[in-house]
Formats: C-alpha cells, structure tokens, sequence
C-alpha cells in the first residue's frame, strides 16, 4: 500500500499515471487561482451554479454522440456540453438576479437545483438506452482518475495550463475589481468584461474538473485553497500563489492516494487532502490560527498582569492577584514572603518611568499615541525615536506624585 | 455621427467642464440638467443637501454610474479618453477594508495604468507610493493591514492612492466625513499643495461651516444647479436659502456669512 502511494508520489507508477498526476496539479492550482479572486470578489456560491449545471449538457452531449458512434465516452464532446449548459447557467443566474428583486443567492439556488434536476432526469433516460459506457457518467458525479486515456489527461493539463495563463495576464485587473469596482471603472477597466471572464475561466476549471473531482466535490477546490491560504498572508498576490500551491498540492496527494487502489474516489481524496492543510493551517498559522491567538492572548494577558504588578511594587500598594504574583515570583522579582527582590525595584521603578512617559506622550500627542498598537504596553522605546524620548524625559516632572 | 459642435475656449481648458449633465433612477432624475466649468488650478466644493445628487454627479461624470444625457470633457476632449488625467477617491465605506492587502498594496493600485501585465512591482513603483504616502503622513504604516487602520487613516490610503496617479484633476467624494481633526487638517493640507502646484480639485463637502476657509470655488447643487462661481460671489444667503430649500436658520446663516466667525463656527449642519 505504503509502497504503491509513495510510488505514484514519485512518478514512477507508469506514463498515465504521471499525465493525470501533472494535469491533477494544474487544475488545482487553477482551481485556487481562480477561487481565490471569485472568494474577493465574494460570489463563491456562483461555482457551485456552474458545476451543477454543466449535468444536462453533459448528459445531452453523451446522447448524442451515443447515438452517432454507439459509445457515449468521447471527453472532448462531454466537456464542450458540460461548458455550453454551464453557461446557459450562469446567464440563467445573472437574468435572474438583474431582472428581478432576487438575490444573487437565491438566483443561484433556484437554477442550481433546476439543472441538476435536470441532468439527473437524462442520466437515467441514458441508463435505459442500448449505448456504451453508461457506467462511466457516473465518474463524472464523484470523479474517477482510474483508466484516464492519455489524450484526456493531456487535454486537462492543457486546458488548466492556459487558465493558468490567463489569470496571470489578469491578475492586476482581478484584483481592483474585487476590491474597488468603482475605482477599477475610472481607471478605465471594464468591470463588467472582467467579471465576465473571471466567471469564464472560473466555468473551464470546473468542467475540466468534472472528470477528476466530479461536479459537486469541484467546489471545494475552488473555496478551500483560498481560505487556507487566507491563514498565511494579508496581501492579495501573495494569498493567489499559496492558494495555487495549496490546490496543487491537494491535487498531488489526493490523486496519487486513489491510484494505490483499484476503485479508490479520487474527488473525495483531493478534496480531504484539501481539507487537512486548511484544518493544519487554522490550528497552526502564525497569523489567524486558533493556536497563535490563544498564545498571543496569553502573552498579552502575562505582561498586563506584570506591568499592573511592577506599578503597584513601584507604588508600595498591595498585591492580591494570585496570577500577578505568580508571574512576579517567577521572575525573580518578588520573594516568597512577598517581599520585592532588588531586581524587582528596579524593574518597578522602569515600569513607573515607562508609564509615565506614556502618560505624558499621550497628553502630549494624543492622535500619535492612538495609532500605537497596544497603547502603552510597548515599550515606548520601540515606538520613538531616542530624541523624542529624550525630550519627553526632559519634560518630565521631578516628583513621581503626579497621578491621582 | 454629426459634427462637433464648437467648443468655446473656456471648455477646451477647463480639466472638467460638464454640458447637460442628467442622471436618473427609473424615471426619477437625481441629478437635472447641470452646466459646471471648472476653473483650471481651483479647489471647489459641491455643496448641496442630503440626496442632491453630489455623489452621483461625481459618479455619473467618472464613468461609474450611466449618464442619460450630457458631456463631459476633460481639457475639450471627452472624458472616456481623459480618464488618465482624473484621479478619484471615493467614500471611506465604499470598500471592504477586511481585504487581505496591505497600505503599500491599495497605494500601488494608483499605479494601475503605469504597469504592465508582464510586469512587477518594482522598487521605483514602491519607492513612487511610499512619496505619495509621506505626502498624507503616513509612511510608517506602509505595511500595515488596511483593517488595523482607523477611519481617517483609511482616508488618507485612499488620498494617497489618488497622488501616486499624478492626476491633473482630482475629485473627492466627501474626504471629510468621519475623520479626526487631525486627518482633516492634513488632507485640507494636501489639496491646497496640490492647488499651489497648479492641479484642479473638485470635492463634494458637506460642512458649510469650512466652506470659506478651504475653498476658492463653489458649485451649490440642489438636483439643478443653483449657483457656481468663486466663494465670495457665490456663497451668499440667499442661494444658501435656495439650495437648501429655506432649511437653514438664520441663526446658522449669519454664522456662514461672517467670515470673521468661521473660525470658531460649529459644523453647519
């Protein structure tokens, strides 16, 4: 098993398993490219329309080459079907939602679930006629990498290999459009055409998914990869390249696991593998994680508790918290009788000064002081210059009595 | 298409001369008909109440909202042709400021017509926001997340987003609304560099109180155009009283029109 997996890893499971293994990556990273910009520009629901309506037209297509050459499988066929029916979708969607009072989202749901419909109604009319490869339309619900003919594979790298393409020529347009269509229009983009072919590339990386992924699991690589990346960076170039690596590399893992056994899902694979970086990205990202917070809220809350320590040692006022205590006494500046240490003086006596000179840069420039993160808790030396301290320290009055 | 019609002089070199402008909501005109010629080098306020058509004005003359009838021209040219010489900053709201990008980021969109598809972002393109944002003070937060930002620093990104085009004319959608004192006296401060250097300004303003003492010109809206021309002219009681349909006491009025007071008047509102 082990040996077959790492195997299919390094491309040594035959020439057809290579192909699908390098097409597989590419519509991944198209997948997340793409996504990243339809999830900015916040229509992510808008590819589940498109994946689902691309059923009837891929049950239609196959009809009809059924009844010409007997065998329904011709890829090329089935995809330009699924493409034209995808379309007539997102048209659907778009009438709904301009003409009528309808939300975006509620012009999704009602044709979403008209064409599947739709689709489901002519793949059992297919099941009851006398062509070939009925069974195989069903890979394209869940999707199936077993059997691939090289020339499909090649189609789908090809294909995913010019998306790829196109949003980099794009990607500058993409982006001010999703985060200020007003301004993209004065700066002479055409917000409209844009949107048109971010919905266009968005449609080929779903249809050329059908047949790895499967209609209804293409959804997840074209959400779950840009959200993960979302963990890893604030800036927007940046979160399109990891969410191509991510979708990549959940493409790499989840087709090479399917190829380790006859019958494996390979739709279902890529998109656990997707699933497991998001869920190691949201516990472990230095940023957004669950666990980075929990730990930057704990650091915060120990120097809070300390400097709130050190002002009342600096002040001879009564300590009661147990935690403050506790802090302090680690670090060796309170003695287990509750006596500060030396070190604890002086380090008292800084607290006081640091607060101090906080208080005064505060009266002094309040809007600068604002704009400071974690208002004096920093030290105020990370935040001015050595002579803007130096000035308020000269300003500073002489007697520590100056609070009420 | 018929010929042209002449353009008188003063089009052909105002950065913004609007001719008929009408723009409506199903059948509904909020914006009527307006002539303005903007005088080339001025700072102008477009002052009207709530719901004149300011904003859409601003919006119907960029391009952003459909134009039943009118022109606009940029220095005697249409302005689809001009956009290059117009930079916009819209209202603070009009964006999600929880998009991944950093202040250098949004800047550098200023720079969007200069780059190329093949192209990055290079130092001189950085070193290029990095002025603009000095420009508006803020160049210690290039870096910094645009949702850690407060409501008038947003305002100045955006300012700056506007300097790195280099625009011979800029028009603000209300630069002024929900910012601190301080962010409003360093805008204030920008547009009147700008205006020294010989740039236009056009920008929607709702404080009647600062009128006077930021503005060289003003164009008074009411979905028609009430009055326009230099400050002093223009601003008097009663086409503040048409403007604002006889809304504003005359307690607020003595207070706009001495201009000695103006210092100490509150907002005009």
């Amino acid at each position: 098993m082990m040996e077959t997996w790492w195997l299919a890893l390094t491309f040594r499971l035959g020439y057809n398993t290579s192909l699908v293994t390098v097409g597989t990556m590419l519509l991944g990273a198209g997948a997340g490219m793409i996504g990243t910009f339809v999830l900015l520009r916040k229509r992510s629901l808008i590819s589940d329309a498109v994946s689902h309506a691309t059923l009837p037209g891929l049950a239609l297509a196959f009809i009809i080459v059924g009844l010409i050459q007997g065998d329904g499988r011709w890829l090329p066929a089935l995809l330009a079907g699924a493409a034209l029916s995808a379309a007539f979708g997102l048209w659907a969607v778009q009438v709904i939602s301009e003409r009528t009072r309808l939300g975006e989202d509620a012009a999704i749901g009602a044709v979403l679930s008209t064409f599947f419909a739709f689709g489901v109604v002519l793949i059992t009319v297919i099941q009851s006629m006398s062509v070939a490869g009925q069974a195989g339309l069903t890979g394209y619900l869940v999707g199936a990498t077993a059997g691939m003919l090289a020339a499909e594979a090649q189609l789908i790298a090809l294909c995913a290999l010019g998306v790829l393409l196109a949003i980099v020529v794009m990607r500058r347009d993409f982006l001010l459009v999703c985060f200020d269509a007003d301004f993209a229009r004065t700066q002479g983009v055409a917000t409209g055409r844009v949107d048109l072919a971010m919905l266009m590339l968005l449609m080929v990386v779903v249809v050329i998914g059908l047949k790895v992924t499967g209609l209804i699991l293409i959804v997840a690589l074209t959400i779950i990869p840009p959200v993960t990346a979302r963990f890893w960076t604030d800036r927007p170039m940046r979160m399109v390249a990891l969410a191509a690596l991510l979708g990549a590399l959940a493409g790499y893992l989840g087709v090479t696991l399917s190829s380790v056994t006859e019958g494996l899902p390979t739709g279902p694979l890529i998109v656990l593998a997707a699933f497991a970086l998001f869920f190691v990205s949201m516990l472990f990202s230095s940023q957004r994680g669950v666990l980075a917070a929990l730990l930057a809220y704990q650091r915060f809350r120990r120097r809070v508790h300390l400097r709130q320590g050190l002002l009342a040692l600096a002040r001879d006022e009564p300590i009661f918290d147990n935690l403050t205590l506790k802090i302090l006494r680690r670090q060796g500046y309170l003695r287990r009788d509750g006596v500060p240490t030396l070190p604890g003086r002086a380090a008292a006596r800084d607290a006081e000064h640091e607060e101090r000179l906080w208080a005064l840069y505060r009266e002094r420039e309040p809007e600068d002081a604002l704009q400071q993160e974690h208002s004096g808790l920093t030290p105020i030396a990370e935040v001015l210059s050595p002579d803007a301290i130096m000035a308020l320290e000269a300003e500073l009055p002489p007697t520590a009595e100056v609070r009420g | 298409m018929t010929q042209a019609p002449p353009i008188s002089e003063e089009v052909a070199k105002s950065p913004l001369a609007i001719h008929g402008l009408t723009v409506s909501y199903a059948h509904h005109p909020v914006v009527h008909s307006v002539d303005f010629v903007t005088p080339p080098g001025s700072l102008t306020a477009i002052v009207g109440p709530n719901g004149a058509g300011k904003s859409t004005l601003l919006k119907a003359v960029l391009g952003i909202t459909r134009r039943l009838t009118g022109e606009v021209r940029v220095f005697g040219e249409p302005v689809e042709a001009m956009s290059r010489h117009v930079a916009y900053v819209p209202q603070r709201s009009s964006v999600d400021w929880d998009f991944p990008a950093t202040v250098i980021d949004v800047v550098t969109m200023g720079l969007f017509r200069d780059l190329h598809w093949w192209q990055l972002t290079r130092r001189h393109h950085r070193q290029r926001a990095l002025e603009s944002l000095s420009r508006v003070g803020m160049e210690a937060f290039a870096d910094r997340q645009i949702g850690q930002l407060s409501g008038g620093q947003q305002q100045r990104v955006f300012l700056a987003r506007a300097l790195t085009q280099q625009a011979e004319l800029t028009i603000l959608d209300e630069p002024f609304a929900g910012v601190d004192a301080a962010t409003e006296k360093a805008i204030v401060e920008v547009l009147k560099q700008l205006k020294r250097e010989g740039r236009t300004l056009l920008c929607v303003h709702h404080d009647l109180a600062t009128v006077r003492d930021y503005f060289d010109h003003v164009l008074l809206l009411n979905v028609r155009r009430i009055a326009a021309g230099p400050v002093d002219e223009v601003f008097t009681e009663r086409n503040l009283q048409a403007t604002y349909g006889g809304r504003l006491s005359a307690v607020q009025l003595a207070r706009l029109l001495e201009p000695a007071d103006v210092a100490h008047a509150g907002s005009g509102r």
